[in-house]
């Protein structure tokens, strides 16, 4: 790590004046931010910490959606009992992330601004159709992952809190790298009064809807209805721990089990 | 009172300090005025050094010194501690192991410039300012393609990239057997390259006191004796008196730290020049790219049998990786420890191996936890099972049929050892009936009706432990004695302190040994303490690695106890005035037999001291003695392991359902310890099958170089292990014991591989490589099905 000045502003304008500063970086857990630091790949004249800016706390309930504090943590997601209730999937989403630790300093500010490809929350964002709250504006799930780590936020443009509309039912179901327990592919099936979305994260660059799936399950929301269709993996992230066509392979499979899971 | 002799399930006394954050690790230690070292690594796998230019970082703020190889002019290299030659009875090809690299480096990693600052951010930022100018060159990764005339050479001095070829067993006899064979099973096999990940990275402080000439380094090691010898007299020429090495708690070894590594040397040296102690301690990336790694086998292997299943020959060859220089013990692990062992539990008459030791541009590979055994295990349990199914026996049935049996030993097999003793059949039994064998099938239905895949999978291993008789190992290339030492020390009021060449980092030495020592005293397990680990108070030692802590250090305990004993009754009998001959020694007493008269330990201990009234003519005061024992052979701990998995048809998920171990480690010191390290080498076994492997891309790099990628195995990953013991003592040593430190590691890999190939059986698969990740087994579903 090399040094930086840290600064710990308790209020939104206050860390928004602090930021436009050059080389200056929002951090909110640093559980993606940190290691970057330790590792040298990156570094900063200052930190801004948002962990003590009201504004981006807790978690709000309307008649229509859940509002979530963009410093809220995985942890807190993961044991809201208006989440349980209202769209137990994105609590089980939360609680799949990483491990205890992870999930005790990790939030959702954090994780979709950093965008990454084998994340969990985009998988939700993009498949509840969230809106993203920032400090200048709201900006729709499906125009915010824009491809690999990059998102349409505009420099250091501070997430406050995501909405996520309350689904008719929801499901999310991860195939987790066995090492770093990042998705190698997720999939958030979701069926609200306004349609079907299929969110898929982990197997492309940027996470990434499936209008076949869409489709299928507008007719009948089943797994069987999903099980049998094939997406394109030509464009698909492949590794040592998966193929671009093992990734396409679990795309099928997760969605039907995220349609079980959407309708146990 | 608890009880706590041998055979009772202490809790281990180490345990307290160690979960309440008082344990004592090398980072801990912080000396005064010390400096930090940071240290340049080779980006590149193979690249020749043109220019290093440390002008712009001698400047940055508080930098001490800046060391390249130039510098080390005056050290030898690092050495390699076993030598093995080749057929013809050449010397394998040793290169010189530079402390920094010398013109070349050889692999990532590969250590170039030692920087020396007030702090580490210091010497961190200073490294980064030193240019080194490369050129990089063509590497060679694979072991097949390095042999290839056509491939880059790494040392340039050897021509080749061969380290040595090497053969034993009889080779006409394994090929007339085999023409007469009824049946041939071949098989092609991989053993993974692992990375041994102790939770305590390495770390190491010099530090030099002037005024005396004296050196001591501070360091994660399992043996400190060892490297004591190997550093002071082959790299730094220090003479052991002038030489202190300390490891004090170190938090895990699994074998990467038996060796002697450079950084020991740059630090211990480093000292000397800046007359102030300089302390490193390695960051997580830094071990997975210097600590040595483990496995990396490529086995072609054949079994020969008979109509009736009979075991009539068994050949192999092996491709084994030294990676881009020898450590300390690299050569035997494919040789010694591993042809040796070929013969397993059976009969198999006559057994030829052949070795080729390869070099390439990777971190040396040595021993680790099992450590050649694991790799003669893997390849005889998948060899005997894929013959089974081609000879439609079962498994276990086929096992049977070949065990040594009871009445056979001592055995001599065709591949230089002689198993003391043993009972493979009641083992398997155990195991059998334990792991409800026969039920499977029902197990197997339930499962399919649930959409699983559920296989079984045994496997009946063998290994060598309590390494060894010296004269034995001696012949076959080791450049060190392997017995061990002992001093009880019985302090003047009765308490005893025992200095131990066998270093604890886990294992519960301290424990274990305080209840050999208290139980054959008769006196409080707390009125014994276990010292090991630092050269200035314990004599000498080997050191802890291949099980051979209790067998062989803890055998010179027994051995010096005895001698202990001996005398405290000449003393004892002069306060009795009896003769000696009379004199019994029980429970902490010595007795007069046939009377009442009786004195404590207690008593003898402080007269031995206080010697007023004493035997002083004929008896030395004190009472303390030290033994070193040289085993008479090695020791031979059996078992059956048997598991259960099943498989998720859609994903290529392999779950551990069930694991049974069935061990014979002979006679049992404390076996909540015991059990403790069959889990322990079970969860590293099960990890090596289905979850670790280190992986090198074309050029060299390391793509599993942090645990993002590198998957080691967590509770969730793991049933809950059913374990259990048979017992046949051990005939060589004076407590019966076998040892059990790499068990677990050693017969796991084989018996989880055999139940996902069995699991997979309706699909035309009859072997898969370790480890068996989802992708794997999906790919071989998906080829089966087609
Ligand atoms: C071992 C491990 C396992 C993990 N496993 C998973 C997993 O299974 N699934 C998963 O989804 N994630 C996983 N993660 C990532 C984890 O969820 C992180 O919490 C997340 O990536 C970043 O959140 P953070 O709060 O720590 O952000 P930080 O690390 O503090 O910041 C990350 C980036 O976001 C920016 N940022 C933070 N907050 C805001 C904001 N409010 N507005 C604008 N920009 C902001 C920062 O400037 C930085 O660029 C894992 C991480 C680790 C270390």
């Amino acid at each position: 790590m090399y040094q930086f000045a840290y600064h710990h502003p308790d209020n939104l304008n206050q860390a928004k004046e602090l930021l436009t500063a050059e080389e200056s970086k929002p951090i909110a857990g640093g559980m993606t931010l940190i290691p970057t630091l330790k590792q040298r790949l990156a570094a900063y004249e200052s930190l801004v910490d948002l962990s003590s800016i009201a504004e981006l706390q807790g978690i709000s309930e309307t008649s229509e959606s859940i509002r979530i504090g963009a410093m809220t943590t995985h942890s807190d997601v993961h044991h809201s009992d208006t989440i349980k209730t209202k769209i137990p999937a994105l609590s089980h989403l939360a609680g799949s992330i990483g491990d205890v630790q992870v999930r005790n300093r990790g939030t959702l500010g954090g994780s979709i601004a950093n965008a990454d490809p084998a994340a969990d929350y985009p998988a939700a964002v993009v498949g509840l159709g969230a809106t993203i709250h920032t400090a200048e504006r709201d900006i729709a799930a499906d125009n915010f992952f824009t491809a690999l780590f990059e998102t349409a936020l505009k420099e250091n443009e501070i997430i406050t809190a995501v909405s996520f509309p309350v689904p008719e039912k929801a499901g999310y179901a991860k195939f987790a790298n066995p090492a770093s327990r990042y998705a190698i592919v997720g999939v958030m099936a979701v069926k609200t009064r306004s349609g079907i979305r299929v969110a898929v994260t982990g197997a492309a660059g940027s996470v990434f809807r499936v209008p076949e799936m869409e489709q299928a399950l507008g007719d009948a929301f089943t797994a069987d209805a999903v099980r049998g269709i094939a997406v394109s993996s030509a464009e698909f992230n492949s590794d040592m721990h998966a193929t671009a066509d093992y990734r396409g392979h679990l795309v099928s499979v997760m969605a039907a089990r995220a349609v079980d899971a959407a309708n146990a | 009172m608890a009880k706590t002799g041998i055979g009772e399930a202490v809790a281990r006394r180490e345990d307290y300090r160690f979960l309440t954050g008082q344990g004592k690790y090398v980072d801990d230690i912080n000396l005064f005025n010390q400096a930090h070292a940071w240290i340049v690594r080779s980006p590149f796998a193979h690249a020749t050094i043109n220019s290093i230019d440390k002008d712009d970082a001698a400047q940055m703020p508080g930098v001490v010194a800046i060391y390249t190889s130039e510098d080390f002019s005056g050290a030898g290299g690092v050495p390699c501690g076993w030598q093995v030659n080749n057929k013809d009875g050449s010397p394998m090809n040793e290169p010189k192991h530079p402390i920094l690299a010398e013109g070349k480096v050889r692999h990532v990693g590969d250590p170039v410039a030692l920087v020396i600052a007030q702090t580490r951010q210091q010497a961190r930022n200073a490294a980064e300012a030193i240019i080194i100018d490369y050129t990089e060159l063509a590497p060679a990764i694979d072991m097949k393609a390095a042999l290839e005339p056509d491939s880059a050479v790494i040392h340039d001095e050897v021509g080749s990239n061969l380290c040595f070829d090497w053969e034993l067993g009889d080779k006409a006899a394994t090929e007339a057997a085999f023409e007469d064979a009824h049946h041939v099973t071949r098989l092609d096999l991989i053993n993974n390259r692992l990375v041994a990940n102790p939770m305590e990275p390495r770390a190491a402080i010099g530090d030099y006191d002037s005024s005396t000439g004296e050196y001591t380094l501070y360091t994660t090691s399992q043996n400190p004796h060892v490297i004591r010898l190997l550093m002071g007299a082959f790299v730094l020429n220090i003479p052991e008196h002038k030489l202190r090495v300390y490891a004090p708690d170190v938090g895990g070894g699994f074998g990467s730290k038996i060796y002697h590594y450079a950084e020991e040397a740059m630090m211990t040296w480093a000292a000397g020049q800046l007359k102030r102690p300089v302390k490193w301690t390695a960051e997580r990336s830094e071990s997975f790219m210097s600590d040595a790694h483990g496995r990396d086998h490529v086995t072609h292997v054949e079994l020969a049998l008979d109509e009736n299943g009979k075991f009539l020959a068994l050949r192999c060859n092996t491709l084994a990786n030294m990676g881009a220089y020898l450590s300390t013990f690299a050569p035997c692990v494919p040789t010694y420890l591993h042809a040796t062992l070929l013969a397993g539990q059976y009969t198999t008459p006559v057994i030829y191996c052949e070795i080729k030791a390869v070099f390439t541009n990777t971190v040396p590979v040595d021993a680790y936890r099992g450590a050649g055994r694991p790799e003669a295990t893997y390849l005889i349990e998948r060899v005997v099972d894929v013959a089974a199914r081609e000879m439609n026996i079962d498994p276990a049935e086929l096992r049977r049929r070949n065990f040594i049996q009871p009445d056979q030993f001592p055995y001599d097999t065709p591949v230089a050892l002689t198993y003391d003793t043993g009972n493979y059949e009641a083992t398997l039994d155990q195991a059998m009936e334990a792991a409800d064998y026969s039920g499977f099938e029902a197990r197997k239905r339930e499962a399919a009706a649930r959409g699983k895949l559920r296989g079984i999978g045994l496997s009946c291993y063998i290994e060598a432990c309590g390494i060894a008789p010296s004269n034995v190992v001696g012949a076959l290339g080791a450049r060190a004695g392997l017995y061990e030492v002992a001093t009880v020390r019985v302090n003047p009021t009765g308490s005893v302190t025992v200095l131990t060449g066998s270093h604890s980092h886990g294992q519960g030495h301290e424990t274990t040994f305080a209840q050999v020592v208290s139980d054959m005293l008769g006196i409080d397990y707390d009125a014994v303490d276990i010292v090991h680990g630092d050269t200035a108070k314990v004599p000498f030692g080997m050191g802890t690695y291949g099980s051979r802590s209790i067998a062989v250090g803890g055998s010179a305990i027994y051995r010096s106890v005895e001698k202990v004993i001996s005398k405290a009754k000449k003393i004892a009998a002069h306060l009795m005035e009896a003769d000696v001959s009379d004199i019994e020694f029980e429970n902490g007493e010595f007795k007069v037999a046939g009377t009442d008269k009786a004195t404590a330990f207690g008593d003898v201990a402080l007269t031995a001291y206080v010697p007023h009234n004493y035997p002083l003519e004929e008896l030395e005061p004190g009472l303390e003695e030290t033994s070193f024992y040289d085993p008479a052979n090695f020791t031979y701990p059996a078992g059956t392991y048997i598991c259960e998995v099943e498989i998720d048809p859609e994903t290529g998920v392999v779950e551990v359902m069930s694991f049974h171990a069935s061990d014979d480690f002979g006679n049992i010191i404390n076996p909540m310890i015991v059990e403790g390290q069959v889990h322990g080498g079970l969860a590293q076994g099960i990890g090596q099958a289905l979850l670790e492997r280190c992986v090198y891309d074309e050029q060299g790099q390391l793509l599993t170089g942090s645990y993002m990628d590198y998957c080691m195995p967590r509770a969730d990953d793991l049933p809950s292990f059913s374990v259990d013991t048979t017992v046949t003592a051990c005939t060589h040593n004076p407590l019966g014991v076998k040892g059990c430190g790499e068990a677990g590691a050693i017969g796991s890999p084989p018996a989880i591989i055999n139940a996902v190939v069995n699991a997979l059986s309706d699909y035309n698969v009859t072997h898969i490589d370790m480890p068996a990740t989802p992708m794997k087994v999906w790919q071989h579903l998906s080829n089966g099905r087609g």
